[in-house]
């Protein structure tokens, strides 16, 4: 079966649709971290590392994102 | 990024600054606090749980005082209710735009009943508190959850979620000319296809409203009697059940993550 390359479009809409398959924690985990992931990322430690799954549900969830965005920019305004 | 920590550290300070200017909070006779176990400040018990929690000064003063005696927790919770009260218009102010039929007034009622939320829940977990972070920014992240979740909320208010029959016409690209949509039509209608053939009715449904929708995930939560989580967990099972239809299908390689970025045939995500 053989598809043509899928547009710009398609590939944020399957993005969307499919999400990332890397191992992510939950929602109630990624609220309980999420000071702890931002205040590491503003001391410039590798907040990934500490909390791996971190980043993947935040790509995931963007409920969750937001949360992160929001609090990333209070921290920084 | 030590210039961010600088920065917050100043905001922060300045709003402490700040919040000991300011009069008693308003409605202050309409939230019931709950009750915090007493340490006397300065007592030996307080000292020790500092030392072996490892909690840094300003963050453990906070718990000293949100944990001391009349007027000095008091003076505290008034503290921290004002900075929860500037974190709560921060949030309202960021998304002032996606609700532009409210009046002023119904901003500064949204950031105070946020504030006065986000003030029960950290005074009621504040046992929880275990120093993994500065106390402020853990206690930020309640005041924000409890903006966005309310102004979430009001955005959907009175709207219905759409029904997920129709999925198909979300995902067709209308603004495509019929050329372009016979081409990407074969590719799109398999993904359709599995959609309505693989997941069930609730999968779909969740699926459909968050990610084609963009229903809010609270929202979806309320709406459908249920948790965050619990939505979240099935939009994680929807994708999986997606995902291993498209790979067996042919759709997809292996091990592929359309999430990363490249989803373009050849590039080794889509065949």
């Amino acid at each position: 079966m053989s598809f043509e390359t899928p547009s710009r479009r398609e590939r944020e809409l399957l993005a969307r649709l499919l999400g990332s398959d890397k191992p992510e924690v939950t929602c109630e985990e990624c609220f309980e971290h999420l000071d702890r992931y931002v205040d590491l990322q503003l001391a410039g430690t590798d907040a990934d590392a500490a909390l791996p799954g971190f980043r993947a549900h935040l790509e995931n969830c963007p409920a969750c994102h937001e949360d992160y965005e929001s609090l990333r920019s209070l921290l920084g305004a | 990024m030590h210039g961010l920590a600088s920065s917050s550290l100043a905001w922060s300070t300045h709003a402490r600054r700040a919040a000991r200017r300011i009069d008693p909070w308003p409605g202050s006779d309409s939230v019931v606090l709950p009750v915090v176990p007493s340490i006397p400040a300065n007592s030996d018990e307080a000292r020790r749980a500092v030392t072996e929690a490892g909690i840094d000064v300003e963050s453990t003063a906070w718990l000293r005082r949100l944990r001391a005696q009349a007027p000095e927790r008091d003076d505290a919770i008034r503290e921290l209710r004002d900075l929860l009260l500037r974190a709560a218009r921060f949030e309202v102010n960021r998304r002032r735009a996606s609700l532009p039929h409210l009046r002023g007034e119904d901003y500064d009622d949204l950031a105070e009943q946020s504030a006065n939320d986000a003030l029960l829940a950290v005074l009621g977990k504040l046992d929880g508190y275990r120093g993994d972070s500065r106390f402020t920014t853990w206690a930020y992240k309640f005041a924000l959850l409890e903006a966005a979740v309310k102004l979430r909320r009001r955005a959907w208010q009175g709207r219905e979620i759409p029904a997920d029959d129709d999925h198909w016409a979300l995902i067709a690209d209308s603004s495509a000319t019929p050329d372009q949509q016979a081409r990407s039509t074969e590719l799109m209608r398999a993904v359709s296809a599995a959609i309505a053939g693989e997941l069930t009715s609730h999968q779909r449904r969740v699926l459909v409203a968050l990610t084609l929708q963009d229903v809010p995930i609270d929202v979806l939560a309320d709406r459908l009697q249920t948790s965050r989580g619990a939505i979240y967990k099935t939009l994680h099972d929807a994708r999986r059940k997606l995902r291993k239809a498209l790979l067996q299908k042919g759709l997809l390689v292996a091990a592929g993550d359309v999430a990363a970025g490249d989803v373009a045939a050849g590039e080794g995500e889509l065949r």
